[in-house]
């Protein structure tokens, strides 16, 4: 575990990355990276294999080829808890929260993940600061800090999804993977998460999964244009959009043919 | 001081339960303390089973294996003339522990049906193995010649003290439990049952958590076993049969998944239902069969929900 990884440097990093689905390919030949710092954005029509690539990043689907190394480290054949420990936190496309639990619970119970292990069966969690005080904080810094007693299923959509980030960031990531965050969202809940995410740039490396342009080209440093499975182009929001490619491939598509 | 309507209800519920030695002797009827002896002791395997299934999701099929080992490790231990207590306990602990170790690592790698059904089939094993254990009686069981001796701290052989003994223990794991299900540990299994998912996703290895969770709730089940040996001097494997932790499940659904005080109502409400009924006719389960239906229909949270809401409606009146 040599320290070849030096910040500032490529946080993640795919190499050759490749998944079938039968006789579909999900993800073909991927090879991207994150910068530590950077706001890093993948585009892609339907069915480009977005969420695919974000499951295979964080643990949740084998590649069938390819490697990804994350810090340094060869985390191919890493499990998902693992990953999480190592820096690698992810929201969902499809809201995943505890519906149950309060908002506070959801967001404590992300804090506890990191905190060690869990075998400690006498004192009352809900009572524990070490694990409150954080959460709380996480909740306030995503706008739901008078929101945490509420049960986390009587939340409004655009709530949802802010506490999912929040419950991400609970891990202290180096990495977040975001999968859509703005999905199902009205254009008041949108510009929120807007403004979110840019205070949140910098301070931890993103890689942004996203439908809406706007959003996407407001935030990113780079951008991945990903169609059926395979990378057409990377790079700065100016030159994807200058992209001949990427405008026949996607962004006007049908405009220009 | 001040109680929620829940906490208000069990501190009530347990002040009678210890009331019942009383009842019994104003009554004249000893046969009430072994009566509620028994059902006490179910109460301590309902509970546990609710510690898995109501808080971790695990519909665990299997439950009245536990009570079973429980049992026959006081009964094996006395056949070899071994009555000390702290050892018979000792032993009932670690073989339900050792034996939910092993059941659990292979069914929690599956989930649903399929968890429900791999805990059915390995109760099943063990039931056969109980009957094919013919030094134990086989089929027929065993009767168990002593009462555990517990350093001559306790005589277990008398009803009252056996009674008190029992509530003892269900209380012992009711505070054990209500810490256990608010603390980390808790709320990872929780979490679980909840989302698994999302929990694995942020961090945690949920595997071990309801491992370890299946382990305990087959402990305490243990422990109710090795009751369960002392209140009926006799051990057999209908202790273990797949009906038999069907009734402990009926207990949990009946008094409330998820509470860890409903599958004690739930206990006293079905034995207490059937010792009734039994009387007044043999087809008991005819009635008592409709009740049930009832109670799934109308009380989804179980008996113990029912209690609470009230309990809530009449604060909010007074």
């Amino acid at each position: 575990m040599a320290e070849r990884w030096a910040p500032g440097g490529d946080l993640l990093e795919t190499v050759g990355l490749v998944k079938h689905f039968g006789g579909l390919i999900a993800t073909d030949q991927v090879s991207l990276s994150v910068r530590a710092g950077e706001l890093h954005a993948v585009i892609g029509p339907n069915g480009a294999g977005k969420t695919t690539l974000v499951a295979e990043l964080a643990g949740e689907l084998a590649p069938d080829g390819g490697t990804i190394r994350f810090a340094g480290e060869d985390i191919t054949r890493l499990k998902a808890a693992r990953r999480a420990h190592r820096g690698l936190a992810r929201s969902f496309q499809i809201t995943s929260i505890f519906r149950e639990f309060s908002a506070l619970d959801n967001v404590a119970l992300a804090v506890q993940a990191r905190a060690g292990h869990s075998f400690r069966f006498w004192r009352r969690a809900q009572r524990d600061e070490r694990l409150q005080a954080p959460a709380r904080a996480l909740l306030a810094d995503m706008g739901l800090g008078a929101r945490g007693d509420v049960p986390a299923a009587n939340l409004s959509h655009g709530e949802k999804r802010a506490l999912e980030i929040a419950m991400a960031l609970a891990a202290r990531p180096r990495l977040l993977l975001l999968d859509e965050p703005m999905a199902g969202m009205g254009p008041e809940d949108s510009a929120r998460m807007v403004e979110y995410l840019k205070r949140l740039k910098g301070s931890v490396a993103i890689l942004l999964v996203e439908h809406d342009m706007d959003a996407v080209f407001a935030l990113a440093d780079r951008i991945t244009v990903l169609v059926y499975g395979r990378v057409i182009a990377t790079g700065t929001p100016a030159e994807i959009r200058a992209d001949e490619s990427v405008r026949r491939a996607y962004l006007g598509a049908g405009e220009e043919a | 001081m001040k109680f929620s309507p829940q906490a208000a209800a069990i501190l009530l519920g347990l002040a009678l339960l210890a009331l019942v030695p009383v009842f019994s002797a104003l009554a004249g009827e000893s046969f009430y303390v072994d009566l509620f002896t028994r059902i006490l002791i179910f109460a301590i395997a309902a509970m546990s089973l609710d510690l898995i299934l109501g808080y971790g999701g695990m519909v665990s099929f299997g439950h009245a294996a536990y009570l079973g080992i429980g049992s026959y490790a006081v009964g094996i231990l006395d056949h070899y003339g071994v009555d000390n207590g702290f050892l018979q306990f000792a032993l009932a602990i670690g073989a339900s522990a050792a034996v939910a170790l092993f059941i659990g690592a292979v069914s929690l790698r599956t989930s649903g049906v399929y968890f429900i059904m791999i805990t059915l089939a390995f109760t099943q094993m063990i039931y056969f193995l109980g009957v094919s254990l013919n030094t134990f009686g086989g089929d027929d069981g065993m009767n168990i010649a002593h009462n555990s001796d517990f350093a001559g701290l306790i005589d277990l052989g008398n009803a009252t003290a056996l009674y008190y003994f029992v509530l003892g223990f269900l209380i012992l794991f009711l505070v054990l439990g209500y810490r256990l299900v608010d603390s980390r540990f808790g709320m990872a299994i929780r979490g679980a049952k909840s989302n698994e998912r999302r929990m694995i996703a942020i961090g945690f290895p949920t595997y071990r958590y309801k491992l370890a969770a299946f382990v305990i709730a087959g402990a305490v089940c243990g422990v109710a076993g090795a009751l369960l040996a002392n209140q009926s001097l006799f051990m057999s494997p209908a202790i273990m049969h797949w009906s038999r932790s069907g009734e402990i499940m009926v207990m949990v659904l009946l008094g409330g998944t998820g509470t860890l005080f409903g599958p004690v109502v739930g206990a006293v409400v079905l034995l207490a239902l059937e010792n009734t009924l039994s009387g007044y006719t043999e087809h008991w389960q005819a009635i008592l069969g409709p009740i049930l239906v009832l109670v799934v229909l109308f009380a989804r949270q179980g008996l113990f929900g029912l209690v609470e809401r009230r309990a809530a409606h009449g604060a909010g009146r007074g």
